[in-house]
């Protein structure tokens, strides 16, 4: 098996990644799922199942609702808490290679606290904090939409861990620029967009929505350009790294987000397209720079803002 | 052994009933060998085609010597159409062997299959033959029966029913099950009809285990879209915790 090429070494928040690739919370487990199928070494990180404190059961009713480019969702952050994730999920999720993001949600700036404390005493590499879950009534997108109120959550949680903190971002926040900035400087370290957008299905049969929440969180190709356009924006605006997500498909799409700026990528939807999504968009990735000879992946990181 | 992606090519393809098909395919070297009760993610179309997912379809039967497998599937929406519209010689990617299969057991036991639900039954049945437990089917359909042949190859006795009544006994499989003359009785079909079945076998202290069915988008257990809410324990997730399951996961202990 042919090595991962330098060339796609990433960095993020000054951590090293053998690639910039890394497998999207809520759709890669936490990593062994993919263990016998995907080739690790071809991922940065892994971005496990958001996490709340306590550990939650997940939403009723329908959960996956397919469209014509993509995927609806409302799992409902379904997750065995951040103790049961430390004591019996992190020390596989660790051995599978690729650092180890924990993304930790929360229903009050109290749990988001108590969730990071821990995190912060674990052997992971990241607290991605997911501020922008669609798919909860309490907490999540509520800190998602409004500047401030995300100002306060990244601040309070700032002060419990000094792990490299990432805050992922909901494109249902109502300026994406306003609140990149916000989280900044509240002390993220990095941030992490696009999450799903709001969305919705209605089954005309029934005359009701699909979703028992009604509305549930768009993925998939469907948002890429959109997500490309808000990350763009955002890497224009902050002068911390930027994970790049939303519906990226192929080594193209991973290429443009970091001719947008993103120091890094993340892949979600795709996962369940072609569970090798990962690995072939890391290879993909690799081939497309060789041909071009471009040595790293610093030569075109925000390429695309040179407008002349 | 973790789920594996493979590309398998398609030998035959033929339908077997109205918007019913099976769908024979040899799988290539290395691959992983499934159990009966197992499934694969299918996909013959590309990552930037419609529809988006890939489609979880059971194990109907497994030939080890000749290492094909074969799928009986309804079609459904898209993705089926796709899988039924595919040649012989064409690639089929696949994603599996998912799941964890069924339990053999017992000296003898009953399958129980509802319509498309039959699929997952006839490789168990040619196991518990195999292994020697006397097996019989109770197969239900609205109207027209399919591949009824091939559990009478294995299976002590076959009973048939139709909702129509156009062929055997007009009504239910529930009918026709009486659970306490077996050691294990296995269920796989429509909810209301696996609900009624499994609280009869329940009741009657058998054995029971079903296989469930659920929309799902990995199939790999990572995504959690296919999570099943149980009588008391913890939700599961019917791709990695299933697809079968003891009865009294969701139906307690019976009527």
């Amino acid at each position: 098996m042919a090595a991962v090429p330098e060339r796609l070494a990433a960095q993020l928040c000054g951590v090293p990644l053998a690639t910039p690739v890394i497998g999207a919370s809520g759709t890669y487990g936490f990593g062994g799922e993919y263990a016998g199928i995907v080739d690790m070494a071809w991922l940065g990180a892994i971005s496990g199942k958001g996490l709340t404190l306590e550990g939650k059961a997940g939403n009723e009713g329908e959960r996956l609702y397919e469209t014509p480019a993509g995927l609806i969702n409302s799992i409902g952050l379904q997750n065995p808490g951040v103790e049961h994730f430390i004591r019996r999920e992190l020390p596989a999720m660790r051995a599978l290679g690729p650092k180890v993001m924990a993304n930790l949600g929360g229903s009050t700036i109290d749990t988001y606290e108590q969730g990071a404390a821990l995190l912060d005493k674990a052997d992971v590499d990241f607290i991605e904090l997911n501020i922008s879950c669609p798919n909860v009534k309490a907490g999540g997108i509520a800190y998602g939409v409004k500047a401030d109120s995300a100002r306060q959550v990244v601040a309070r949680v700032r002060k419990c861990t000094a792990k490299p903190l990432i805050v992922k971002l909901s494109p249902n926040a109502e300026n994406i620029v306003d609140m990149a900035l916000a989280c900044q400087e509240a002390g993220a370290d990095g941030l992490s967009l696009v999450n799903t957008f709001q969305a919705m299905a209605i089954d005309i049969e029934r005359r009701r929505p699909v979703f028992s929440n009604v509305f549930a969180g768009l993925s998939g190709p469907a948002i890429m350009p959109i997500a490309l356009r808000m990350v763009y924006q955002v890497c224009a605006a902050v002068t911390v790294p930027v994970v790049g997500l939303g519906g990226i498909a192929s080594a193209g799409d991973a290429l443009a987000f970091i001719m947008a700026g993103a120091a890094a990528v993340q892949v979600g939807a795709a996962n369940f397209v072609n569970p090798r999504a990962c690995e072939d968009i890391a290879r993909g990735m690799a081939d497309w720079m060789e041909r071009r000879g471009v040595e790293s992946l610093d030569e075109i990181r925000g390429c695309a803002h040179q407008l002349s | 052994m973790p789920a594996q992606n493979c590309e398998a090519v398609v030998l035959e393809n033929s339908m077997q009933a109205a918007d019913i098909y099976l769908l024979k395919a040899g799988l290539p070297a290395g691959a992983a060998a499934p159990r009966a009760g197992q499934f694969y993610m299918l996909r013959c179309w590309g990552p930037d085609e419609a529809p988006l997912l890939s489609r979880p379809i059971s194990v109907h039967e497994y030939d080890g010597e000749k290492r094909t497998v074969s799928f009986l599937y309804q079609v459904k929406g898209r993705g089926t159409r796709r899988l039924a519209a595919l040649e012989p010689g064409s690639a089929l990617a696949l994603t599996g062997p998912a799941g964890n299969g069924f339990l053999l057991e017992g000296a003898t036991a009953v399958v129980v299959g509802g319509g498309i639900g039959t699929a997952p039954l006839l490789q168990l049945a040619k196991d518990l033959a195999r292994a020697g437990v006397v097996t019989d089917a109770i197969l239900g359909f609205r109207d027209e029966p399919y591949r009824v042949e091939a559990f009478r190859a294995v299976c002590r006795h076959v009973e048939v029913a139709t909702d129509t009544g156009s062929v055997g006994h007009k009504g239910f499989v529930t009918d026709l099950l009486v659970p306490g003359h077996y050691d294990t009785v296995y269920i796989c079909g429509p909810e209301v009809m696996m609900e009624k079945a499994a609280r009869m076998a329940l009741g009657a202290g058998v054995r029971t285990y079903v296989s469930k069915e659920a929309k799902m988008a990995c199939g790999l257990g990572a995504c959690l879209g296919c999570t099943c809410r149980t009588g008391e324990g913890a939700p599961v997730s019917v791709c990695k915790d299933g697809p079968v399951f003891e009865g009294g996961v969701f139906y307690g202990s019976g009527t």
